[in-house]
């Protein structure tokens, strides 16, 4: 069965009346459906998905928002009222969410079709995908590779053609890394751009929601619906939302583009280098210049972010404590065992390891050591990023070292699986936003550059991205199989 | 970085994480590894630098003192382990 294309299409056979939302809504059914071999879904209320669909085809034609009958997976951390939500852990399994997230507001508003939770890493920690309780995601270019993670199943939703677009969360590199590893694009916008009300969390200074699609074009129509104010995230930030479709096509002559020479080292593989050095020549061929820009402390970001995302995280999942909600284990003889065994056995091996590593850097004698030290780290890399945007408009870096790896190929090594991000973690510890967009293919297998921007700029990054993609043809890539 | 069993059933504790003794022994190595790794940042020089809670400098929000919350009690009660007349069943904690 055929693809959807991507939003902007499908948004204007929807609109032309090529296309009702009910038959969107059976056609995704459908694929999703024959795509079940990749486990890209958790749940999925056909029947909910169905009523909607008809609701959306009886709105009268001037009640219909930007994205009227437009299908979007949804992450299984975001809240949706009666529905499942997980977060990939056994100790949300059956749990329905007593109240909508803020993004699932705010897209239902503007008339999408919310189609299904996908699957991801448990608590959204994981850069594989293969974290889940409900059994790892595969990648739709090669099914023995992993889609890259936490937003794993939003990720092969959308590079198996099942739906045009998806929303992620990206605390350490969620949305760009998997994004990369499928050939998507995909954006993690500043922190407090979009409201976090309703998202699971996992690090409260570092999670952000962002979209997922094939295109720059498509993000920016999904970020202007979910980007804004919200009063129930007191970091949510107060300060209008940029037009962002509408400033896509600007001219970027005269742009300047950072170039960050020491994240380029040994450790990224040749095709990736290669494939920033070509979208370099590309943004110069468009007019854009291009500048050396130092960020001396950006590779400490790995080890900083493994102190403060851990702490974080053993603060936040305190609260599954197996009695008012969750997981709670048989016949506990205490409180003290209703605790422990009910926390042992919701919570998946990756997940204990972090909260025991977060315990460990907040408890008595380690604080000043490792938490107060990675805080001042953070400063850092945060005031070099921002010296760096006095010079330049965006920098231009690589999403990941290198492209997916197999499955089963780093579980048994956590650090390993930690170096996956030390591109993607820089620009959460910043608060910056970064977008990863397709840059060509190595070995059958996608990769992605990435751009970065100072906060709240990203429609210049959109715009970058928009042009890059009107002068190449790597977001046009899809995998063998796929719905095209 | 050497952890060893009695700290990482110390931690486990302070976590609330039953252990099982095999499972204690696999952390000691994944924890010494990880810190291992963390250690890395020790090479940034810091002196003088004032620790960043939270990325974006903006203060918090007031907002009126007033009541925005309805009572829904019994909606977050659907999906609770154990409730009885409103309350959460935990074990007896009193004799």
């Amino acid at each position: 069965m055929t693809s959807d294309g991507t939003l902007v299409e499908l948004s204007a056979r929807i609109t032309q009346g090529d296309i009702g939302c009910r038959e969107v809504a059976e056609r995704c059914l459908a694929r999703i459906e024959q795509g079940s071999h990749l486990n890209a879904f958790i749940s999925i209320d056909a029947e909910r998905v169905l009523a909607r669909a008809a609701a959306l085809d009886a709105m009268p034609e001037a009640d219909r928002g930007p994205l009227h009958g437009l299908p979007i997976a949804v992450k299984d951390i975001f809240c949706q009222a009666g529905v499942e939500t997980t977060a990939g852990s056994r100790m949300l399994q059956g749990w329905r969410a007593p109240y909508d997230a803020h993004v699932i507001q705010r897209l239902e508003a503007a008339g999408a079709l919310l189609v299904g939770k996908t699957n991801m890493d448990e608590f959204a920690m994981g850069s594989s995908g293969e974290n889940s309780h409900y059994g790892p995601t595969r990648n739709p270019w090669n099914t023995e590779r992993v889609p890259g993670g936490s937003s794993s199943g939003s990720a092969a939703a959308v590079a198996s053609g099942m739906v045009p677009a998806a929303l992620g969360t990206d605390t350490g590199g969620s949305i760009r890394q998997p994004a990369a590893f499928c050939g998507l694009t995909g954006l993690k916008p500043t922190y407090g751009r979009v409201s976090r009300w309703g998202m699971i969390a996992f690090a409260s200074s570092l999670d952000q929601a962002g979209p997922m699609a094939w295109t720059a074009a498509d993000l920016a129509l999904l970020l202007a619906a979910m980007a804004g104010c919200d009063e129930r995230d007191s970091t949510s930030v107060d300060r209008p939302v940029d037009a962002y479709s509408a400033a896509l096509e600007a001219p970027i002559e005269g742009r300047r583009i950072g170039i960050p020479d020491a994240l380029l080292g040994e450790d990224v593989a040749a095709p990736v280098r290669a494939a920033v050095d070509a979208a370099k020549r590309t943004f110069e061929q468009l007019g854009a210049t291009t500048h050396a820009v130092s960020l001396p402390t950006a590779l400490a970001g790995v080890p900083a972010y493994y102190v403060l995302a851990p702490a974080e995280a053993s603060t936040n999942l305190a609260r599954y404590d197996g009695v008012r909600f969750g997981h709670r284990c048989s016949s506990p003889q205490s409180l003290e065992d209703l605790y422990l065994r009910s926390r042992a056995e919701g919570f998946g091996s990756e997940v204990k390891r972090r909260i025991l590593t977060g315990t460990y850097v907040l408890s008595v004698g380690y604080y000043e050591a490792y938490y107060l030290h990675a805080q001042r780290v953070r400063r850092l890399i945060r005031d070099e990023f921002l010296a760096a945007f006095e010079d330049v408009d965006a920098i231009l870096a690589p999403t990941t070292p290198g492209v997916a790896f197999a499955l089963g190929e780093k579980t048994d090594d956590p650090v390993a699986m930690y170096q996956q991000d030390v591109f993607t973690i820089p620009a959460n510890l910043a608060g910056i936003p970064a977008l990863s967009m397709p840059a060509g293919l190595s070995a059958g297998m996608p990769l992605g550059v990435q751009l970065l921007g100072p906060h709240f700029a990203e429609t210049t990054l959109l715009n970058l991205a928009h042009a890059f993609q009107t002068a190449t043809d790597h977001h046009l890539a899809r995998p063998a199989g796929a719905a095209a | 970085m050497s952890i060893d069993a009695e700290q990482v059933r110390r931690i486990a504790h302070l976590a609330r994480i039953g252990l099982a003794a095999d499972e204690a022994q696999r952390y000691i190595g994944d924890l010494e590894s990880i810190l291992g790794m963390v250690e890395r940042m020790r090479a940034v020089p810091t002196d003088g630098v004032v620790p960043l809670p939270h990325p974006i400098d903006v203060g918090q929000r007031l907002r009126p003192d007033v009541v925005t919350e309805q009572d829904e009690r019994e909606l977050f009660q659907t999906d609770a382990p154990a409730v009885a007349d409103g309350f959460y069943l935990v074990p007896r904690v009193v004799e």
